[in-house]
């Protein structure tokens, strides 16, 4: 953070693109988008990975040619000894920084090697915290269903211990992960033959009530929240707080233009309300929710458009 | 005054296929409307009183609950109770049918056979919530807190009704043990405590 | 079976089992049932079953651990929420006070918690909950030589042939569930129930609860509904779902019905050969929540259970349906096919 600005962090790409969308993504994201930081790798399903394994350097090398630090994602629930190598093969990978979203790569990395969190990992508390910044952790995405208040203490704490905090910023929420792959289910298919049928939901499928409410989104053994998260409308109680750094998810609108906005919105450059219209505005995009942060009900929309 | 045969289940709307709770049958329900509500009420105020005496941690357990007003709502019976648990005495009135939505917080209905099972320790209120043999409607928390409540205190209706009775249970005490375990077989209803010792 | 039996284990061979209690009486009726250890919690937010009129207080507590140590059973306190910022002294004073009752071990999922332990109570048995979601041999591996957990609960995502292959390759014990309400997601690592009641397992000790739950009749239908969302729908006189969020009815894509899980519970017990036969040290039964009369049926049945199987008979027929979620049940991903 050379000039003092807040950082923004491109997270990994949790649904399955196919190869040529990713790598079409991330080429873009690297000329033109205004990021400090972008993680990418597979976090959700490991049978994802070859279809695109092989255009991840050439994504890597553009992105640091576009001046952002790059991380590899690490995979959130590791089960299988296929699983179990790919975990160990990231925590080889000397030269690239590690996100690490499941513990088990914490068993693998080498002492003193320096690590990153992803949101997936519980770190609910202080202790928690300095535990993670003894084993090497510099810097920690804090899991989205926090109230802003445990935000503030774990900024505070962070400090101490020459850790930079994210918050999840933008996207739709991750809530949970399972053994079981729910795109195959709906589909009547076996998590073992799945035809890979999540790739037909590129922004995730989403779940509605019986009643034809907007509810949740599934992406494979993933569940997300239908609404998309945002801190636009508490960014100054988040600076407030200490945060220096907001992660924003990808999703199938306009990368780049979220990007100016959340630039824009933390620059001052455009009041909370007025952001967030605008992000509304944009195309294909899900209502809007920042309930988690207010400590309540996380489908919850508690900052309105119009002036605040 | 029980049955549990089918047409007992039958009339109590549950589907023919599973093993139902036995139900009150109307005939012996008519009956009970005709005993008179204030004598009625003051053998169960004395009841309800003795079991708050002889069981305090009752209360601990209920926590903020105690303060609820609990319909207990026997399905099968012309009449339901208002309860209110109250550590400093806890109180119950005999109400008819209807009964106003406004007259409780928190209700809990079913066959009489499934309530003292439950308050017996002998059937499950989980259980006899997924069979829909139960339903609960209004302050959710404080039907549970009432339900853990009264399944740690191990309670013994029999066992409550004769320490009520002070200096006389003894008298009432022998031939209670007798009748109570065959009433039990008789109707299927759990009557005692789940493993309590013969009296 | 790998590893070293826990201390103070009984002479009865097999798997140990142990057994859920929410109440003083329901642990006296888990031990009179045939426990070979009880697990419980304290009456506050450290404990994930945080629901009114449960748990224990310390008073409580320190006799079910001289009832259960008098009968040759084992008492564990789980201690498995998530501590909140700012508030950790809640959860340390609960693991200072488990140490001090004499618990036979605490079981733990937050890493600040378990460093927490290791270094305050190093004499004090540790196991890792299911909340920590421990999945393969390297994160087992990690919590047992970082913290020196002895015993680890695996999440419920793991077939009967992989928790084999984690303990050949670990030394820690490992303990499985058995019956009782399913998790269809990783535990300890779902926000579900906040995203729709601002009340989670990990923050606050309860998934869908009660308090935020409604019942509206409406027509020939009964709705039942979370906060805000509807979880389900049955015709009147269907059997009653408690709307446990992954376990309700929505609308996917062409598909209408349980899109996570159906209202069915997890009953392995005609696992318990296939399970001792992959290692597991113990075998656990949820349910802190249920009544006496529930603990009574589940512990007695799996007690019968596990020592036919351990005596080389057959196991005898049980049929714990009726206390069942739904009435229905499952041996949920133990077997690859529920994938």
């Amino acid at each position: 953070m050379p000039d003092g600005r807040p950082e923004l962090t491109l997270g990994p790409v949790l649904f399955n693109w196919r190869a040529d969308d990713w790598a079409d993504f991330y080429a873009r994201i690297a000329d033109e988008a205004d990021l400090d930081r972008v993680v990418l790798g597979e976090v959700v399903c490991s049978k994802r990975l070859p279809f695109y394994a092989q255009r991840v350097a050439a994504a890597v090398e553009r992105l640091q040619r576009g001046g952002k630090a790059v991380a590899l994602a690490s995979l959130a629930l590791v089960t299988s000894p296929r699983e179990r190598g790919l975990a160990a093969d990231l925590a080889a990978m000397e030269e690239t920084e590690i996100e690490v979203n499941d513990l088990t790569l914490l068993g693998l990395l080498p002492a003193g090697r320096g690590f990153s969190v992803g949101p997936l990992v519980n770190v609910y508390n202080e202790a928690t915290l300095a535990f993670l910044a003894e084993r090497g952790a510099r810097r920690v995405c804090l899991p989205p269903e926090l109230p802003l208040a445990s935000v503030a203490a774990l900024a505070t704490a962070a400090e101490g211990l020459s850790l930079t905090l994210e918050v999840w910023s933008f996207g739709r929420v991750p809530l949970a992960l399972s053994g079981r792959c729910y795109h195959a289910r709906i589909h009547g298919l076996s998590k073992d033959s799945c035809q890979f049928v999540c790739a037909e939901d590129p922004d995730g499928l989403a779940v509605e009530t019986l009643d034809g409410e907007g509810f949740l989104a599934v992406n494979g053994v993933q569940t997300l929240s239908y609404s998309c998260a945002t801190t636009l409308g508490r960014s100054d109680d988040l600076r407030g707080a200490g945060l220096t750094a907001f992660r924003l998810s990808p999703q199938l609108c306009d990368m780049v233009a979220v990007t100016r906005l959340y630039r824009d919105r933390l620059a001052g450059a455009l009041g909370a309300g007025e952001a967030l219209a605008r992000l509304q505005a944009l195309q294909g995009i899900a209502p809007l929710s920042d309930g988690f942060l207010a400590g309540g009900v996380g489908a919850a929309r508690v900052s309105g458009p119009g002036p605040l | 005054m029980f049955r549990s045969d089918r047409e007992g289940r039958r009339a109590a709307g549950a589907g023919d296929g599973k093993p139902g709770i036995p139900t009150v049958p109307p005939r012996a329900a008519e009956l009970l409307a005709l005993l008179p509500r204030p004598a009625l009420r003051w053998a169960l105020q004395r009841l309800v009183a003795g079991v708050g005496r002889r069981h305090p941690d009752l209360f601990e357990r209920l926590g903020e609950h105690a303060s609820a007003t609990f319909l207990i709502d026997p399905t099968d019976l012309p009449v339901a109770v208002r309860l209110w648990p109250r550590p400093e005495g806890p109180q119950v009135e005999i109400v008819g049918r209807p009964v106003l939505r406004s007259a409780w917080h928190a209700r809990i209905a079913g066959p009489l056979a499934a309530l003292l099972g439950m308050i017996h320790g002998r059937l499950d209120g989980d259980a006899l919530f997924f069979s829909r043999d139960l339903a609960i409607e209004g302050d959710t928390e404080a039907v549970l807190a009432l339900r853990n409540a009264l399944d740690d205190a191990e309670l013994d209706l029999p066992d409550e009704a004769a320490a009520c009775l002070g200096p006389l249970s003894p008298l009432v005490a022998r031939p209670a043990g007798l009748v109570v375990p065959l009433a039990e077989r008789m109707t299927g209803v759990a009557l005692s405590r789940a493993g309590r010792p013969p009296l | 079976m790998t590893g070293a039996r826990a201390r103070g284990a009984g002479q009865r061979p097999g798997p140990e089992l142990i057994c859920p209690a929410g109440t003083p009486a329901a642990l006296r009726t888990a031990v009179a049932a045939g426990a070979d250890a009880v697990y419980c919690g304290f009456n506050d937010e450290t404990n994930a079953r945080n629901f009114p009129g449960l748990n224990f207080s310390r008073d409580e507590m320190a006799r079910a651990v001289r009832h259960a140590r008098e009968r040759g059973v084992r008492l564990l306190l789980a201690v498995n929420t998530f501590p909140r910022a700012g508030a950790f002294e809640l959860w340390t004073r609960a693991v200072d006070d488990a140490a001090r009752l004499g618990v036979d071990a605490v079981i733990l999922a937050d890493l600040g918690l378990l460093n927490y332990a290791a270094h305050r109570h190093p004499d004090l048995r540790l196991h890792l909950s299911v909340q920590a979601a421990a999945a393969n041999a390297d994160a087992i591996r990690f919590y047992a030589e970082t913290f020196g957990v002895k015993r680890v609960v695996l999440p419920r995502v793991l077939s009967v042939e992989e928790i084999a292959a984690i303990n050949d390759a670990v030394a820690c014990e490992t303990e499985v569930f058995v019956f009782g309400g399913l998790c269809v997601m990783a535990e300890g690592r779902c926000s579900l129930s906040s995203y729709a009641t601002g009340r989670s397992p990990n923050m606050n000790g309860v998934c869908s609860p009660a308090s935020h739950v409604a019942y509206r009749e409406e027509g020939e239908e009964l709705v039942a509904r979370l906060g805000d969302f509807t979880i389900d729908r049955v015709p009147r006189g269907a059997p009653a779902p408690y709307p446990t969020l992954c376990k309700g009815a929505f609308a996917a894509g062409g598909y209408r019905g349980h899109v996570f899980e159906d209202p069915a519970s997890l009953d392995a017990a005609t696992l318990i050969p296939q399970l001792a036969d992959a290692g597991v040290a113990a075998l656990k039964i949820e349910g802190r929540q249920r009544s006496r009369a529930y603990i009574e049926a589940v512990v007695g049945s799996f007690r019968r259970a596990i020592d036919a199987h351990a005596a080389g008979r057959p196991l005898p027929a049980g049929d714990l349906r009726r206390l069942s979620e739904g009435q229905s049940a499952t041996t949920g991903a133990y077997r690859k096919t529920w994938r």
